[in-house]
């Protein structure tokens, strides 16, 4: 009987570090008890931290391990900085909340952790089982995550409902999966793309319908109109430091696992995609932008905007072009990087020792603290696309690879939804500035966020300066996804 | 030749009337028993069939804990199946349609199967002889070896859910009598027995 060969788990490596040390620090919350929840918070971040040099020095070369089923590339390992970033910096933000508001319990990060682990399997999957698996290890854990605040009725509410619609979207992946298992006779990413690229022959009517479905599982994942439901009522609901989790990190791995699908094994069928990409994109991008105008809950007027912004990044992969995918991946980035900061800065509202989330208790911020209102504005002003902050060149770029692919319909209504957009985040600025004093913020707000407001300010502010290296970086990225 | 022919009959028929009697069943732990004889004899056609892992796998998974899992709920819930029979007939019509349209959609699949040309070359992972290997040790050497990563990825999904598990329902209740070993077993006879001087005549 021949010898299995042992398979090569070097590139796995991070994700193998990570659950290693998610399961090491259970045991040390399981003995130490929930005192030991901030030490566990630490040592969780530690872990993401080594997890990130792991990734930055891992191979930079293509390849795949685990017969084929895991993929480590320039694209994957792009998602999973950007993945462990917004982890890292959750973990941060929410030390201070979960001591303050009695959930200091030791399974919030460590469950964190497993749910970063899922994103990281979901980038690396080259093929429809380890995507599935992926994507349940994920969701799993944040609807857990979403309920962590058990004795409320909101957060309660919030994870049933998560739980159910994310289990419906699973169904549907499935059903997309095994029709596309049925139709090509393999569930492997590059034996479906090598079926396509075969002799130019049409793809057979149930591979399609298969890939309907399982567009329709992801756009779920990314809270794409019009599988949005979930979204404002989970974010709402949540702990703040869970809804900024499900609006920095999933999202991404779930955008980069729906490039990733597109792209790599169904490149062939391009036109039959890019339509359907178009119209989500389209409706994700106007939903967004109406929707969110009568907001008076920050959460849920985020969860709207984040709905918006996947629309703007779905135009991108709708161009169905290497520039399309660098485009998608600079628009992720600085979405991360501007909601890490937006959700810190909610974070910090809180008054009397009661958080607040409605917009007007920021009225009259610019003069209760001047520094957190500018903070706030500047990251606002970018999450509108006002030129030159980091925001404004993400739709650029996006709304640039659309035209190339001309798609200019596109384009113009993606423009058009990000002017109705821009009110309601201007909205926000006019109320912090030119209203009325409210009751002012709780003050200091602590080292660390003062920390991470500063770098996601930073980063946003003065991105048009330096946008050389993650130019070059994302572009190398999105060239090793393309064939 | 004969005598699995006749073996498999014999399961058959009382995988059937067991079903029946599942359904027909007065007492619900009747009902629960006959399920569970109904799970015994599908392992028997399964291992007919060549099938060892499965027949054991039946009988570990389904009579060991979701039959069990019925019993509890049979036993502990005060439900009155008489109550929840009382319709049974009204909806039998319903009933019988929907079966009567499965059977119609499995016979659909079974006859009007179509294979894709391209996809019959590349699908089929290589059965290996089922009289070399014995298909325990032939699955066993796909998901230890092949499919290690999505083992290992489905054991952290079930670590997941036992985690969510606890941290949803597990609650500190205060007042509540726990038995703890350490302290019965470091008791001191002086902490429980107390000796008295009983004066003759006097009683305690």
């Amino acid at each position: 009987m021949p010898q299995a060969p042992v398979p090569d788990i070097l590139p796995a490596l991070p994700e193998i570090w990570l659950a290693v040390a998610a399961m090491l620090l259970l045991m040390v919350g399981a003995f130490r008890g929930n005192a030991s929840t901030r030490m566990v918070s630490w040592l969780a971040v530690v872990a993401v931290a080594i997890a990130f040099v792991l990734v930055l020095s891992g191979s930079k070369e293509t390849g795949t391990t685990f017969a084929g089923m895991f993929v480590v590339d320039s694209f994957s390992t792009f998602a999973k900085e950007l993945i462990l970033v917004g982890t890292a910096a959750t973990l941060v933000m929410s030390m201070d909340y979960i001591r303050r508001e009695g959930m200091e319990r030791f399974e919030f990060p460590v469950l964190i952790l497993l749910a970063t682990i899922g994103m990281m399997m979901m980038v690396s999957a080259n093929d429809l089982i380890s995507l599935y698996v992926g994507i349940e290890l994920q969701s799993l854990a944040l609807y857990v995550i979403a309920a962590f605040k058990r004795d409320t009725l909101k957060s309660t509410e919030a994870g049933l409902k998560y739980f159910v619609l994310g289990a419906l979207s699973s169904g549907m992946l499935l059903y997309g999966a095994s029709l596309i298992y049925g139709f090509t006779g393999s569930t492997n990413f590059e034996a479906i793309g090598a079926l396509y690229t075969q002799a130019g022959q049409e793809p057979s009517i149930g591979l399609i319908v298969g890939l309907v479905f399982l567009i329709s599982g992801l756009a779920f994942k990314v809270s794409a109109v019009p599988f949005h439901m979930w979204t404002p009522d989970v974010y709402e609901g949540a702990s703040t430091p869970a809804t900024a989790f499900f609006a920095i990190a999933p999202k991404v791995a779930a955008m980069t696992l729906l490039v990733r699908v597109l792209i790599a094994p169904f490149f062939g069928a391009v036109d039959d995609w890019q339509q359907i990409i178009t119209l989500i994109a389209i409706l994700s991008m106007g939903y967004g932008a109406f929707a969110a105008l009568r907001q008076a809950n920050i959460k849920r007027l985020m969860a709207y905007s984040s709905i918006g912004h996947m629309g703007f990044a779905l135009v991108g992969l709708a161009a169905g072009t290497e520039q399309g995918v660098q485009s998608v991946l600079i628009y992720l980035l600085i979405y991360l990087v501007m909601n890490i900061g937006a959700f810190a800065a909610i974070l910090t509202m809180r008054v009397k020792g009661q958080m607040v989330e409605g917009i007007d208790d920021l009225a009259g911020l610019g003069r209760n603290n001047p520094m957190l209102a500018l903070v706030l504005a500047i990251l606002f002003f970018s999450l509108a696309g006002i030129p030159p902050l980091a925001g404004f060149f993400g739709k650029f770029y996006v709304f640039l690879a659309a035209i190339d692919a001309q798609l200019y319909t596109l384009a113009v209504l993606g423009v058009l939804s990000s002017v109705v957009g821009a009110y309601y985040y201007l909205r926000i600025i006019k109320v912090m500035y030119f209203d009325e004093p409210a009751e002012s913020f709780e003050r200091p707000i602590g080292r660390e966020m003062t920390l991470i407001l500063g770098a996601s300010t930073l980063f946003t502010a003065f991105f048009v300066v330096f946008p050389g290296p993650f130019l070059a970086w994302t572009q190398q990225a999105a060239a090793a996804l393309l064939p | 030749m004969i005598l699995s022919a006749i073996a498999f009959y014999v399961f058959a028929a009382i995988i059937i009337a067991s079903a029946v009697l599942v359904v027909s069943a007065r007492n619900p732990v009747h009902s629960v028993f006959f399920l569970i004889l109904a799970f015994f004899n599908a392992a028997g056609i399964f291992v007919l069939a060549g099938a060892e892992f499965l027949a054991m796998i039946l009988v570990i998974v389904y009579v060991g804990a979701v039959a069990v899992l019925f019993m509890f709920v049979v036993m502990m819930l005060d439900i009155n199946f008489v109550r929840l029979r009382e319709g049974f007939l009204q909806y039998l019509p319903v009933g019988a349609l929907v079966g009567i349209i499965l059977l119609i959609e499995l016979v659909f699949i079974v006859t009007t199967q179509v294979n894709v040309p391209e996809v019959l070359a590349i699908s089929g992972a290589p059965t290996p002889n089922i009289s070399e290997v014995t298909n325990t040790h032939a699955l066993g050497r796909l998901i230890y070896t092949r499919y290690i990563y999505l083992f290992q990825a489905g054991g952290l999904i079930l670590l997941v859910a036992m985690i969510g598990a606890i941290v949803l329902t597990l609650r500190e209740r205060p007042g509540v009598r726990k038995q703890r070993i350490s302290d019965q077993v470091g008791r001191s006879r002086s902490d429980s027995i107390e000796i008295k001087k009983v004066s003759p005549g006097n009683g305690i």
